[in-house]
């Protein structure tokens, strides 16, 4: 292993960005930000910038109108990058599956590495699925539990 | 200056960068520690670099690669000056040099939050500047040189003839390091202003650059701050070191405030300190 990819897993920056969902989700999202869970003494903070974004953590589900927003914020992202989706909404479209206006989950338009259900996702669950994509990132098999 | 006192100089302005990034490091785990917070390893600023270093590159412009280099580039000159002891003055306009190549960039992409910033940033070194030239032009009175080495040969520490001249770039310190409350430009940690203001359209090394660049500025304005007990730079160290912390403690204390106030602090209550303290010298006699 080199010493960037050594690097890139312990600084992850992460964007959030809300498809449209209840804010339930954005509100745990920020929590794993508080001094409870203290992510950032794993290098992990959150950025408002796509640019210098290293993971994309997505709640809400996809509708009509922001589906543009999202494909063009994802494309933003440099690579080496990581999708998470946080909260059922973002995983399968949830409640909202069958609203007319609704595509369904962000993997409508934005190809996911981790979903991390729950309505909403608790911070502990949000912060083992960014584990779940350091791993992959690493290169490593995800285990078979759940 | 003799063949050993260059080689310290040259060594010691090699590992500007590398002093300024654990000082980086240090500023992020004390924030935490002011928040309750664990924080992260010391060394979190070499990672975060490293990584920025291995993204694919997606320049905003053809420019900005040049300015971000330039920015560094600019910012390693102004530290190497100082470890050389030369002029003050034109450390202060090499600095502004990195500064504006810094600007220019966030102009060259057409993006109006880093246009914002440019702006943002503009308007900060505006604010301390005058201030900073105030500071040298009081340092050039009392000692009758505006080079580094003049302060070195003066002999007796310019704390205690220039005490409301340190506090005025105490001020100058915070703008300097995007702090609260004059953060206005573009911040750091996991605040978020303008989306990123200045830096908003840099990405991977570009962004690298401007990150070691700014390590670069921090212990450079650090280096120039422990001037200010000069015949023993262990003391002098100690004292720019704990004006790093007020800022850090000012930081994590005071909101954000809007560049006009910004503006308004340093042109007077920054002015007022200098001229101050110069006036009662004037008047006390040290200066002629």
């Amino acid at each position: 292993m080199t010493l960037i990819q050594k690097a890139r897993l312990k600084s992850l920056w992460v964007m959030h960005f809300d498809c449209g969902g209840c804010n339930g989700c954005d509100i745990e999202v920020l929590a794993a930000l508080t001094p409870k869970f203290d992510v950032e003494r794993f290098g992990i903070v959150n950025i408002g910038d796509p640019k210098q974004a290293d993971v994309m953590v997505l709640t809400g589900p996809v509708n009509h109108r922001n589906k543009r927003v999202l494909r063009n914020l994802y494309d933003q992202v440099p690579d080496p990058k990581m999708v998470i989706a946080v909260g059922t909404c973002a995983c399968t479209g949830g409640i909202f599956h069958n609203c007319p206006n609704i595509l369904g989950g962000v993997d409508k338009v934005v190809p996911v590495d981790v979903y991390v259900p729950g309505c909403a996702a608790r911070p502990e669950q949000i912060i083992d699925g960014v584990v779940l994509a350091l791993k992959k990132l690493a290169g490593e098999a995800p285990e078979e539990d759940e | 200056m003799d063949y050993t006192a260059t080689l310290i100089s040259a060594m010691l302005a090699l590992v500007t960068p590398l002093i300024g990034g654990l000082l980086m490091g240090v500023d992020r785990k004390l924030t935490a520690r002011m928040q309750e917070r664990v924080g992260p390893p010391l060394v979190q600023p070499f990672y975060d670099v490293l990584k920025l270093w291995g993204k694919v590159p997606m320049i905003a412009s053809g420019l900005q690669p040049v300015l971000a280099f330039g920015y560094l580039g600019f910012a390693f000159v102004a530290a190497g000056l100082v470890t050389f002891r030369q002029d003050l003055l034109l450390v202060l306009f090499v600095t502004g040099m990195a500064d504006i190549c810094l600007t220019v960039a966030a102009f060259n992409a057409k993006s109006p939050y880093s246009y914002l910033g440019g702006r943002r940033e503009l308007l900060a070194m505006l604010s301390y500047e005058p201030v900073m030239l105030l500071a040298y032009i009081a340092i050039f009175l009392v000692t009758g040189s505006f080079t580094i080495r003049g302060i070195y040969e003066y002999g007796a520490p310019l704390l205690l003839v220039l005490p409301a001249a340190l506090v005025a770039l105490e001020i100058v310190l915070v703008i300097e390091m995007k702090k609260s409350p004059f953060d206005v430009s573009g911040s750091g940690h996991a605040h978020q202003e303008l989306v990123r203001g200045v830096f908003t359209e840099f990405s991977g090394y570009t962004m690298a650059l401007v990150e070691l660049g700014h390590w670069t500025k921090l212990a450079t304005a650090l280096m120039i701050l422990s001037l200010f007990w000069a015949p023993s730079p262990v003391i002098g160290g100690a004292i720019s070191l704990a004006m790093f912390f007020v800022a850090l403690m000012v930081d994590n204390l005071y909101p954000r405030l809007t560049w006009q106030r910004m503006l308004r602090t340093t042109w007077t209550v920054g002015f007022a300190l200098i001229l101050l303290n110069v006036a009662a010298l004037a008047v006390g006699g040290v200066i002629r």
